[in-house]
């Protein structure tokens, strides 16, 4: 482990971007988002989660694919140029850097997507621990520990230092180039910080969110739940809770008619829309109830049974945060096992 | 910028004309040898009030610098009443343009009956002549249709 | 709870045979619309409760009976909007107003750098934020909506019965128009720097759209893929403002000003500064008439030229 003295972050900014472009929350017209780092740029350092997750430097809303010219009867095949320039991105919370191998499982299982893939490999991400855990969050709930972020890199920032643990060799090659201002120390500094979290992170109201009755129920029969048919509701069908989602991964394909080219190009979609799973014949998922039912069926029942028993949630409690009618995750889960 | 062969920037300019008193106005003009400009691209609408606002920014995204909007004068208008639509409709757009700071030069609206030929060709010269000074339009551009 | 012994007062007298309101939330501040058939007891109706609930009647009042629906002043108008517009059956809903004295913005307690909250208390004109932090208190006035900042009136229109409307409070603080005047004087290239920075962090998520009791399309232009206009995300700039623009312009003569495209946007972009310059310039243009301004006209009206013609940094 290394530490810096908290004064010294916007030295550890500046070297970290003369190396690689770098990425940390910043605040723009009120909301926080990722910002590239440049002079005069201040880490949000009270902000606990950025109103987008991080997926999108990996999975970004919209994606050029590839574009077509036409030339008379010749149709010329124009790649899109990928961007595998390296990045950093600081400032990822532990609900984040969990939700990247859940999007893992999905795009770099076979047929591997090369577009995640090559952005995966170009990222590098600093994590960092959540000192003040708020009452939207419950990570714990699914086995992520607020105070020991995964990640190429962990940072916990104490009151006067900034300490700072390699956890993979992306993030230990990284370190070698950091050593004159980073010093070493033993770690043991950081245990009643990470204590502290501990203690906050238990008595959070979301955090003892109980999922066995989704694990051991019968799908057909959490599907039939009369539940369904009262929670919905109050959804409005927009798409807010599926776009700030750390874990959300459906994307729509589509085309744009520049004139002599078209470009094709995939961009989210949401599960919430009426128009998703619209086919020929119509659409399977009529009303909002469906969709509504489809969302959370995913997230705590489908995807799980696909992929081991991990659950497509990682409790950032965005949509806890964002619904702008106070609908979300636990308030579904709980209701449907009647907790 | 698209140029023409001595340098000079060559704007492209959309006029919507309604087909009864404008799209002939542009025929007299033809017919009587006045001189407008060939940036000036028509597009012939059944009535102005058949312009909706998305037809108006479209023509922005697809590369046009200026946007034009010519009917019957209030009063005139083939279907007793659309023009009077289309007049509160375009001052609230081009209000509302203004206001997210697209520059207001470059919409405007005129009213040209079948007989005013050479207003036509006066009201698209000023309006060209206008356009050449702001340049190129940047702030409703799409890059993708660049 | 006056409200409770009124709503089960009138379901017993059979003016409406389910209640849609509001409800607590998972955590000890939040509520959620909800829909009611018995247990009137878990209706809530505090300081939280910002939803306006008036759009959900579209589907309600499709159905068989009537609905008892709970109505702050600015929502009242909502419902007076899909009435006249034939949205919902007007006869299928028993409108009960309920007195508002604004409502609280939770994010603006955050943006005071108030973690960790579990309970709100509301004493007269304090706030009591509890956290697992300790205790704070915060002026109620500090961390009402934005909406509530400018409120468009306390009184209900259009309502059945309005329940102690003395309670009701005009919370304006600022003028309504105060924002879009600020913009009108700043010069072109300010207000597009202004519009570019606070429109390229919209994530297309359509809350602003959905939420609105005046974009009331069966089938709306944006998820249309035979408009030719349907497009899931903003792929670029243009298509930042094609949305916005259009959205502004579909309820332009019809929004209430209710403010809930400011209040659930996830981005806190002011989109009620574009729907209030609407509102400006048609009062100024057109009067303050009853009618919606784009479906109707009058002989002398202003000229589209009065945009052209006007100075710069004009307001």
């Amino acid at each position: 482990m290394r530490k810096l003295s908290s004064d010294r972050m916007s030295e550890l900014f500046e070297r970290l971007d003369s190396l690689c472009p770098l990425y940390l929350p910043g605040e723009k017209d009120g909301a926080v988002s990722f910002v590239r780092y440049e002079q005069g740029v201040d880490y949000a350092v009270g902000a606990l989660n950025t109103v987008r997750s991080a997926k999108d430097f990996f999975f970004p809303q919209v994606e050029n694919i590839a574009a077509f010219r036409m030339t008379g009867k010749k149709i010329e095949i124009l790649e899109n140029q990928n961007g595998n320039e390296p990045f950093v991105v600081f400032g990822v919370r532990a609900c984040d850097a969990a939700s990247f191998s859940l999007l893992d499982q999905v795009f770099l299982s076979e047929p591997v997507d090369p577009y995640y893939r090559d952005r995966r490999e170009a990222g590098t991400v600093i994590t960092v621990a959540c000192g003040e855990p708020d009452t939207s969050c419950f990570c714990t709930a699914f086995g992520i520990d607020p105070a020991e972020p995964k990640g190429d890199i962990s940072v916990w920032l104490t009151d006067g230092f900034l300490y700072w643990q390699p956890r993979t060799d992306k993030g230990e090659n990284l370190t070698e180039n950091l050593t004159d201002i980073l010093e070493e120390c033993d770690g043991g500094e950081i245990k009643s910080y990470q204590d502290t979290i501990k203690t906050i992170a238990n008595q959070l109201p979301l955090a003892n969110l109980n999922l066995s009755y989704w694990e051991n129920t019968d799908e057909k029969e959490i599907f039939a739940s009369p539940v369904w048919d009262e929670i919905y509701k109050g959804c409005l069908g927009c798409g807010l809770c599926t776009f700030v989602c750390p874990t959300c991964q459906c994307y729509d394909v589509r085309d744009f008619d520049c004139g002599e080219t078209v470009r094709k190009f995939r961009c989210w979609d949401s599960c919430m829309y009426s128009d998703f799973t619209r086919m020929a014949h119509g659409n399977p998922r009529k009303t909002q109830k469906e969709r509504f039912r489809q969302r959370f069926m995913h997230k705590l029942k489908y995807f799980p049974e696909n992929n081991g028993g991990l659950v497509s949630c990682v409790g950032c409690g965005r949509c806890v945060r964002s619904c702008p009618q106070g609908l979300n995750i636990v308030k579904t889960a709980r209701r449907v096992s009647d907790d | 910028m698209p140029m023409n062969e001595n340098g000079e920037f060559t704007p492209l300019i959309v006029a919507f004309c309604c087909n009864w008193c404008s799209y002939a106005g542009a025929d007299l003009a033809g017919s009587g040898r006045l001189a407008y400009p060939a940036e000036v691209k028509i597009i012939r609408v059944p009535c102005s009030c058949r312009v909706n606002p998305t037809f108006i920014l479209r023509a922005f995204q697809k590369g046009a610098d200026g946007v034009i909007l010519a009917g019957c004068h209030p009063g005139d208008c083939h279907y007793s009443t659309g023009n009077y639509y289309t007049r509160r409709r375009m001052t609230l757009l081009f209000s509302m343009l203004e206001y997210l700071g697209i520059e207001k030069e470059r919409t405007r609206v005129e009213w040209i009956s079948a007989a005013e030929g050479a207003k036509f060709a006066a009201t698209m010269n000023d309006f060209a002549a206008k356009i050449h000074e702001l340049g190129e339009c940047k702030r409703l551009e799409d890059l993708r249709c660049k | 709870m006056q409200i409770t012994k009124t709503i089960k007062k009138l379901v017993s007298e059979g003016k409406a045979d389910r209640v849609f309101g509001w409800k607590k939330g998972e955590l000890g501040f939040d509520t959620e619309p909800a829909l009611f058939t018995e247990d009137f007891d878990s209706v809530v109706y505090n300081s939280l409760c910002g939803a306006n609930l008036c759009k959900y009647m579209i589907n309600e009042t499709k159905k068989d009976g009537t609905v008892l629906l709970l109505l702050k002043p600015c929502d009242s108008r909502g419902l007076q909007l899909l009435t006249k517009e034939h949205r919902v059956r007007r006869e299928k809903i028993y409108a009960l107003g309920v007195p508002c004295r604004g409502k609280i913005d939770v994010d603006k307690i955050s943006d005071k750098g108030i973690k960790g909250m579990i309970d709100i208390q509301e004493n007269g004109d304090t706030l009591t934020v509890v956290t697992l932090y300790g205790e704070q208190t915060v002026p109620r006035q500090d961390v009402l909506y934005e909406k509530c900042l400018s409120c468009v009136g306390k009184e209900h229109v259009g309502c059945d019965e309005v329940l102690s409307p003395e309670l009701s409070e005009d919370t304006t603080v600022n003028d309504r128009f105060a924002g879009v005047t600020a913009l009108e004087e700043k010069n072109p290239e300010a207000r597009f720097a202004f519009w570019r920075s606070q429109l390229s962090k919209c994530i297309r998520c359509n809350a602003c759209r959905n939420v609105c009791p005046a974009c009331s399309c069966v089938k709306c232009i944006f998820d249309n893929p035979s408009s030719g206009m349907d497009s899931k995300a903003n792929a670029d700039d243009f298509e930042e403002n094609l949305y916005h623009i259009i959205r502004s312009f579909h309820v332009c003569g019809r929004c209430t000003d209710c403010g809930e495209c400011s209040r659930v946007c996830p981005e806190k972009i002011p989109l009620h500064l574009l729907n209030r310059k609407y509102i400006k310039d048609i009062h100024k243009l057109y009067g303050d008439g009853d009618e919606a301004a784009l479906l109707t006209f009058t002989k002398d009206d202003a000229e589209p030229s009065v945009v052209y013609e006007r100075g710069e940094g004009h307001a």
